[in-house]
């Protein structure tokens, strides 16, 4: 599970200039809390997702700092003004450093 | 009229079933309280909060408190001199005061985002704008939990 996020990214089907649209977006995570106990009673390590970033078109628009009150498997929705076609870039960046990468094409007009 | 009757009790029942055992599962110690969420707060943002222009959007009663569905809104126009720049969402009912902060700018065209949270127990959650002319507008809401989101 750390190593495959499965990022989900969904945009609306069609996109017009000036549009504001809603980006959605879905990881499998299970955000460990660093609360939880296992079976055995043993305190599991948090191990948690604790940033996500966007940028359009290489221009950062977005950025999300998560705290371990994020649900399992993080969704993450925000908006974005829709100005030109290319590439929708996230990042979900691991407690451990380890950074997921996930380019959403964007078509607009 | 039996049914009803014997239907509440059980209700009652379970919610009290799950209120004790959200209490069992949290030690006291490790519980942040509203006073620590506050003092995140001061921390988090510069200068007095005022009351109003954030809403937050949440079911008044989340049965499951490992993914409560929660959005945020701020009124503005998202415009390159009067935008928000952030966003931060706080809690006085879990372990840990922070919940997330997000960070926008004119390009997002609607200041509003949406995640699913876990809160440990029915709590007042606190939603803080920050905006790109130094204001910072505040609101809160209460949820109520019946099954807490951090034990296990």
């Amino acid at each position: 599970m750390a190593n495959d996020i499965k990022p989900r990214i969904r945009l609306p089907s069609q996109i017009k200039p000036g549009d504001v649209i809603e980006v959605k977006t879905l990881v499998t995570h299970d955000m460990e809390s660093g609360q939880r106990r296992d079976a055995s009673g043993v305190l599991q390590p948090r191990r948690i997702l604790n940033k996500m970033t966007c940028a359009y078109n290489g221009r950062p628009v977005f950025e999300a700092t998560l705290e371990p009150a994020v649900a399992a498997n993080p969704y993450v929705a925000f908006f974005l003004k829709a100005t030109e076609s290319g590439s929708l870039d996230f990042t979900w960046t691991e407690d451990d450093g380890t950074v997921h990468r996930a380019r959403q094409a964007i078509k607009v007009g | 009229m039996a049914v009803p009757v014997v239907r509440s009790d059980r209700r009652r029942l379970v919610l009290g079933a799950a209120a004790l055992s959200a209490l069992a599962l949290l030690p006291k110690a490790a519980q942040a309280t509203p006073q620590a969420a506050a003092e995140l707060l001061r921390k988090l943002v510069k200068g007095a909060p005022q009351q109003g222009r954030v809403a937050i959007r949440a079911a008044e009663i989340a049965e499951n408190g490992n993914a409560v569905p929660l959005t945020v809104t701020v009124e503005s126009p998202m415009t390159e001199k009067d935008h928000v720049t952030a966003i931060h969402v706080v809690s006085g009912g879990n372990p840990n005061p922070g919940v997330f902060s997000v960070r926008l700018g004119p390009a997002n065209g609607k200041a509003e985002v949406s995640l699913r949270i876990r809160l440990a127990e029915s709590d007042k959650l606190i939603a803080v704008a920050e905006m790109a002319d130094g204001s910072v507008w505040i609101a809160s809401r209460e949820i109520a939990v019946t099954v807490g989101g951090c034990g296990g």
